[in-house]
């Protein structure tokens, strides 16, 4: 076995026995993206998909910590183990970052049924790291039950989270748009549950009535069949398009624990209906997302390898001097895969 | 193959309750290019450490103003070293007599940085002392 198998395989029957800091070294791997995470990773991948993956979205300030630290708080109390991680935006200037999620976590310190893990996106858009998922693969390993991941502070697009959990939580504050804001595609969409968080503030009931009306009324799939224009060709269409969900719509108040204990039972009922079937579709979404984001890694790692390196260079140079499109330049680097020379 | 940023846990052990040094600090490695875990205010020895493990951090920096750092920066550095996190540069910042300092040195705490040092004499000290990633 190779050095960096034997330590992966070192590392990772450490981290699934309950040695805590081989976990922690393990998840730094992961984030490095090193040889030991790809081993490590492959020896586990196997025996995870046990855990429930729960991921929590929002714009910032929402309470998206709060609500994980009032969520660790219902979880412990019912015995379950629960890791976090945490995502907080890189600098896109110089790489840093400041990972703050853990201020409203740190009661946990001496709870080895809690983890809780910072990670900077460094540099990946979509409201998660690139590795994320990666992570949270390997505490599903380890034997959490629960595994909370917690994104930056969304805006409306950055859905990606939901491709990588099992249910999708997008957390709303009071007053924060009207009716028409609820209505446009984009991050809402992806909920399977809708939480107003700060329930304690005034307009929270009325932001969940409104948030009920829209997003169940529009989910209703009777609206387009009941229309007389379509035809029943366009029934079966419309049949099979893509439908939208119907998340619930819940109000907390992460400060106090108000509404924390249903939305746990609310993420519990949307996992048993995951296990009958309805949550395929999703698992087979994650599995391509997750391939093709290695295949991608990889091609540009051959393109810009030893053997292509120079020539993947000026053919993207040619691109930038407009001298040569950029489609032309992508069925050039594509033929050198199959066996064609790469020339620019 | 990518760039590794140093990761540092930025805390405050104890009871006092002033954090703009270590938010001024925390704020400025990361301008420096560090991925900063900030914890807050009021931290145990216990909490510092478990947050140090989990992050798997590779320096913990602590800020203390309170005069309690002869009892609290020793219990850190002897719960990391008792979970096995002795490969994890610790120092300390805040107001700290000079007459204190050999006596932290001595139980673990590798440097002392007091009023006045700027946040690029820090970041320049850690690049050189921090240990080096795993491949």
């Amino acid at each position: 076995m190779s050095e960096a198998g034997s330590r992966a395989a070192e590392l990772a029957d450490a981290a699934v026995a309950g040695d805590r800091r081989a976990l922690a070294r393990l998840l730094t791997a992961v984030e490095n993206r090193t040889a030991i995470a790809e081993a490590a990773l492959k020896r586990l991948y196997p025996s995870t998909g046990r855990a429930h993956l729960v991921g929590i979205t929002g714009a910032p300030g929402a309470g998206k910590s709060t609500l994980v630290a009032a969520l660790i708080a219902e979880v412990r109390a019912v015995g379950r183990a629960v890791a976090v991680v945490a995502v907080d935006p890189s600098s896109p200037i110089t790489g840093g970052a400041l990972l703050g999620d853990r201020v409203r976590m740190q009661a946990y310190a001496s709870d080895d049924g809690v983890f809780i893990r910072s990670m900077a996106s460094r540099g990946h858009a979509g409201g998660l790291a690139a590795t994320s998922t990666s992570a949270a693969t390997v505490l599903d390993a380890a034997g959490f039950d629960l595994v909370l991941l917690e994104t930056v502070g969304t805006g409306q697009s950055e859905v990606e989270v939901a491709a990588a959990a099992d249910t999708t939580v997008v957390l709303e504050a009071p007053e924060m748009g009207d009716e028409v804001q609820a209505i446009k595609a984009g991050l809402l969409e992806v909920a399977d549950i809708v939480v107003v968080n700060k329930g304690d503030r005034p307009g929270a009931q009325r932001t969940a009535a409104q948030l009920r009306a829209m997003l169940t009324a529009t989910a209703s799939p009777r609206l387009a069949t009941a229309s007389p224009r379509l035809t029943p060709d366009a029934h079966d269409e419309a049949a099979d398009h893509p439908r939208p969900k119907r998340p619930e719509v819940l109000i907390t108040t992460a400060t106090t624990g108000e509404g924390v204990p249903a939305l746990l039972a609310a993420l519990d009922r949307h996992r048993a209906a995951g296990r009958d079937g309805l949550a395929d579709a999703a698992r087979l979404a994650r599995a391509e997302a997750q391939v093709w984001a290695i295949v991608s890694e990889r091609l540009r790692d051959r393109f810009h390898g030893a053997a292509a390196g120079p020539a993947t260079e000026s053919t993207l140079r040619a691109v930038a001097e407009h001298r040569l499109d950029p489609y032309t330049a992508a069925d050039r680097l594509l033929a050198f895969l199959t066996g064609g020379r790469l020339r620019a | 193959m990518s760039e590794r940023p140093i990761k540092i846990l930025i805390a405050k052990p104890g009871l006092d309750g002033h954090d703009r040094g270590a938010k001024v600090l925390a704020r400025g490695l990361r301008d420096e290019g560090f991925e900063v875990v900030y914890t807050g205010l009021r931290q145990t020895p216990e909490m510092i450490v478990t947050a140090a493990l989990q992050e798997d951090v590779d320096v913990v920096g602590l800020s203390i103003l309170s005069g309690a750092h002869m009892t609290l920066l020793p219990k850190v550095t002897r719960l990391l070293r008792e979970r096995g996190l002795d490969d994890v540069l610790v120092t300390a910042g805040g107001i700290i007599p000079d007459d204190d300092i050999p006596a932290l040195q001595e139980a673990g705490v590798a440097a002392v940085f007091g009023p006045g040092t700027t946040i690029a004499e820090v970041a320049a000290y850690i690049r050189s002392h921090v240990r080096p990633p795993e491949a």
